[in-house]
């Protein structure tokens, strides 16, 4: 076990707790740097898309884990980063440009879908949102003129201050700085006021308000933080598919990306990644053990939902702080050896909570 | 002349069609008002009754009243006892986690409706298939007045049976008061349970009723979403009120096919749940109250 004495009052404000942190993530990123010299193609194709699916989940972690808020339309977030970036890219708009305007775009949207349904309880966002993902997907399949309909939009290749991004590494190398920000700015943005705020309506928001928070306000903010990031991780998606189809929006990428939060643990943004890694190397996983079931499963259309759906169920009702969580309890096993106790994490017994108002 | 009838006409069509979104908002709601749980796999189940249907009439070949009272109480069944295996379990977890519970098992259901009975588009016949009554110069078909009929009289029955029966009240108490209602001698469990059974018996009759209209198939539980729309417009928590937004939704969905160009009629309960959190957040029939502390 390490205990850490703070001596200063920099190693509060540090963002590593201390010299093993610093160790562990440097080194971390020294071998995630490395990666595309060693790797082929197709793997580091693979893990750009995981660093792009991290960034959403990043984004969902804030307002999900954070905030207690389940948005079902974050695709269409994606969506608007992706069409955004493409579309100003075809106009000659520099990349530099045009990735923070996809996320300010997406942004302004998710403000707009917020103002008038975070005032209710966080159930009418989930439908609210589900609702307006299904119409952001219609509008990108019948608004042909920008966004090509079915015929697909090719997407250009950016351009940073002349140096042309392409292939499997540019993606990764990009999705990777992006990552890094969106991480940053996640980590600096919890512990100030604003992050404070959401971690107290996330959990009572009778006792939020009555310190004085603005329910709305901060709502609204994790909402838009959210959809904002989540326009950034569009933009690269749109580098990483190439080729913007407007049905690759819908609803099963929603559900995949809550699904990030939930499998990674719920208010860790550790938990955003390893989710992240979960949810898009299992479709790879699935694709390996396919081979070798019965044709009568094997070949079945429906296999990779349901075995989403299935994850979902089984971590909700057995392992609520999931990946993250399963692994701090290991941890734990570990650094207290002999000593170990089972009851240590043991769920306390919850009642339901009402939210009803009279 | 020739406007008003086509008109008149489209307006049954459409509240046909709402009485199907009525019927699954009306579940979505009991189960609300109960437990406190929205139930994603609403739509879901309503396509499990209505496969539950299909073998029961077109595959064993029983008579169409017999298979479809069956296929109800299968279903029923069937929401009994996922209250009391699965949903039992997450009571005082967060409301989203039930979200997300509810939507991964609406994708199993799928999934296993998929393997069980195929992806394509099964039907069966049905008394009211491909007829017709005049009314005056009206030309309507049978199943559209047989959803109407159908949905008034499961309303009645559901009526008599809330404020009638001993169960029903029960109900209603434990819906109210959890605690006080367990203090009276109230197994509210099973209560609950009884409730989710009710409205997954609720989304069979919605199937069974949509048949001869519509084909019965794997996704047709993204008819789910719509009654969200119906249920909001309503107020969430109010039963005449998810009927009223349902129609509302149907005619509304059937006018906008036929006076907007292509492409509008899927998104109008879409924008119709979206403006009403805009414009009228508590829904037409809820009563506005502030959380007490």
């Amino acid at each position: 076990m390490r205990y850490l004495f703070k001596t200063r009052y920099q190693q509060d404000l540090a963002l590593m707790r201390h010299g093993g942190d610093r160790m562990s993530y440097g080194l971390l990123l020294v071998v995630l740097l490395l990666i595309p010299a060693v790797l082929g193609e197709f793997y580091v194709g693979e893990l750009g898309a995981v660093f792009i699916f991290a960034i959403t989940g990043v984004a969902l972690m804030l307002l999900i884990g954070y905030t207690g808020l389940v948005s079902l339309g974050h695709a269409a977030f994606l969506g608007i980063g992706a069409y955004t970036n493409a579309v100003l890219l075809e106009k000659g708009v520099p990349f530099v440009i045009t990735l923070p305007a996809s996320g300010a775009t997406a942004a302004l949207a998710g403000i707009a879908i917020g103002i008038p349904t975070l005032r209710m309880s966080g159930l009418y966002l989930a439908i609210a949102t589900l609702a307006f993902g299904s119409i952001v997907g219609t509008v990108f399949q019948k608004w042909t003129a920008v966004t090509g309909g079915f015929d697909g939009f090719a997407v250009p290749t950016p351009t940073i201050f002349g140096f042309p991004i392409e292939g499997a590494t540019g993606v990764y190398y990009l999705s990777l700085a992006v990552l890094l920000f969106v991480l940053w700015i996640s980590v600096n943005l919890l512990r100030s006021p604003i992050g404070r705020a959401m971690v107290a309506i996330r959990d009572s928001e009778v006792s939020a308000q009555s310190m004085g928070i603005n329910l709305s306000l901060y709502k609204t903010i994790a909402f838009a933080v959210s959809a904002g990031m989540t326009g950034l991780s569009g933009a690269l998606f749109a580098h990483y598919v190439r080729f913007l189809a407007p049905d690759s929006f819908d609803i099963l990428l929603s559900i995949q990306f809550v699904t990030i939060v939930f499998v990674g643990g719920l208010g860790s943004l550790h938990g955003a990644i390893f989710g992240a890694l979960f949810v898009r190397l299992l479709p790879q996983a699935i694709a390996i053990v396919r081979d070798y079931l019965p044709s009568a499963i094997g070949r079945m259309p429906g296999l990779e939902p349901s075995i989403f759906g299935l994850i979902l169920v089984l971590c909700i009702l057995f392992e609520p702080a999931g990946i993250y969580g399963r692994w701090q309890k290991v941890k734990l096993y570990f650094n207290s050896f002999p000593m170990y106790r089972r009851t240590s994490f043991r769920r306390q017994r919850a009642y339901a909570r009402s939210e009803r108002l009279r | 002349m020739e406007d008003a009838a086509r008109l008149l006409q489209l307006v049954v069509n459409g509240a046909a069609a709402g009485c199907i979104y009525g019927l699954i908002a009306l579940g979505f709601v009991l189960i609300y008002k109960a437990t406190e749980m929205v139930n994603f796999a609403q739509g879901d189940i309503m396509m499990l009754g209505g496969f539950f249907a299909f073998s029961l009439i077109a595959h064993f070949g029983l008579n169409y009243w017999v298979g479809a009272l069956l296929a109800i109480a299968a279903t029923a069944a069937f929401g009994f006892a996922l209250d009391a295996v699965v949903l039992r379990r997450v009571i005082g977890q967060p409301q989203f986690a039930v979200v997300m519970l509810t939507l991964g098992l609406g994708f199993m259901f799928r999934a296993a409706a998929g393997i069980t009975w195929g992806y394509d588009s099964v039907g069966f016949t049905t008394p009211f298939t491909n007829r017709t009554v005049h009314l005056g110069t009206m030309v309507l078909g049978e199943d559209s007045v047989s959803i109407i009929v159908g949905t008034v009289l499961l309303c009645a029955a559901l009526y008599v049976f809330f404020s009638r029966t001993r169960l029903g009240i029960a109900m209603q108490a434990a819906s109210q008061n959890q605690l006080a209602a367990y203090y009276m001698g109230i197994p509210v469990r099973t209560i609950f349970s009884l409730i989710w059974a009710i409205s997954a018996g609720v989304a069979a009759v919605a199937a069974i009723l949509l048949s001869p209209v519509s084909m019965i198939d794997v996704n047709m539980g993204f008819l789910g979403i719509k009654a969200f729309a119906a249920a909001v417009l309503g107020g969430f928590g109010s039963i005449p009120g998810a009927l009223v937004g349902g129609i509302v939704i149907g005619i509304v969905e059937q006018l906008a096919g036929y006076f907007l160009p292509a492409g509008f009629q899927e998104v109008t309960s879409n924008v119709v749940l979206l403006a009403t959190l805009i414009l009228r957040p508590q829904g037409l029939f809820a009563d506005t109250l502030r959380k007490k502390v």
